[in-house]
């Protein structure tokens, strides 16, 4: 029998809605604050460290919401799938539950991804747009993650509603690798990755050090608005428990 | 980079309202997006269950 063991280990303590729900409580200022600290370091050396690029003059700055929003665009989708599926595998409503808070915050981070792109595009490819496979499948994203809200908003049942949802939202994880690929499988006008695990950074460092302030920054934004999110979605359902009243909100 | 002015920060080498219009709509929908999520459990903790 694995589920005993697994409960021994206590790999399931804050898979209690309750538990989740105070840790997350305490959790969110210092989230907050962080990401806002975050932010500021990221502007003032993408602003006011970084210097004006050779050939793209100062359009180039967009690289530094432009990135981080792409990044998380991507990430957070995973995540929500991971965290889906999971619900859907354990039947763990907590699981489930990250997962819907998850998706208005990645489609607003793929909305970010693809305006700011089409801003940056217009002054140095000439185009708002093109249906390129990396543009193309970003916009798929966008609809996948609205897709998914749709979908579990769509059903009542709370648990039929997860598990469509999560077989929604693991199906449309293929896209994702789709996406990271994209400039490299196919001839695209979006240029490469701009950073890679195995080559030295092609960047300045203070602009290396501005997209990475900001992508932090919206790391830490990402955990304070999924985790209130969250513990919306756990005060809505536990609204009849008794424990909500002993806890602040 | 030391911008001379703030007219030619704001101006950001011409590119001013692309830069700027990145950014700005950017920062309204993050803050938007964390205020919807705030308010959601506000309103969840205000309208009493059958225990409260």
């Amino acid at each position: 029998m694995t589920r005993p063991m697994l409960a021994n280990l206590r790999l399931f303590t804050f898979a209690s809605p309750p538990r989740f729900y105070v840790l997350a409580g305490r959790l969110v200022p210092w989230l907050w604050v962080v990401a806002a600290v975050l932010a500021g370091a990221g502007l003032w050396v993408g602003f006011f460290q970084a210097p004006t690029d050779a050939t793209q003059g100062d359009a180039y700055r967009i690289i530094f919401i432009h990135v981080p929003a792409a990044w998380m665009s991507m990430l957070l989708y995973m995540v929500m799938a991971f965290w889906a599926a999971i619900g859907w595998a354990f039947n763990a409503r907590l699981a489930s539950m990250v997962a819907r808070a998850i998706a208005p915050t990645g489609a607003m981070f793929t909305f970010a991804a693809l305006w700011s792109g089409a801003l940056w595009g217009k002054p140095t490819w000439g185009t708002w747009w093109v249906w390129d496979a990396r543009l193309t499948s970003e916009l798929i994203l966008l609809f996948l993650y609205l897709g998914y809200m749709a979908l579990v908003n769509a059903i009542d049942d709370t648990r039929r509603a997860d598990q469509a949802g999560a077989l929604l939202a693991v199906i449309g994880s293929v896209n994702v690798p789709i996406i990271y690929f994209s400039v490299k499988w196919w001839n695209t006008l979006h240029q490469g990755a701009t950073i890679s695990a195995t080559t030295a950074p092609k960047m300045v460092a203070t602009m290396l050090t501005a997209m990475l302030l900001m992508t932090l920054a919206c790391w830490a934004y990402g955990f304070a608005v999924v985790f209130t999110r969250t513990r919306a979605i756990i005060a809505e359902r536990e609204r009849d428990a008794k424990w909500l009243n002993g806890v602040s909100s | 980079m030391s911008w001379g002015s703030a007219s030619e920060f704001f101006a950001m080498g011409g590119y001013g309202l692309y830069v700027w219009g990145s950014f700005g709509v950017i920062a309204l929908c993050m803050v938007a997006d964390a205020l919807t999520a705030i308010k959601r459990h506000r309103a969840a903790r205000a309208e009493p269950g059958e225990n409260g």
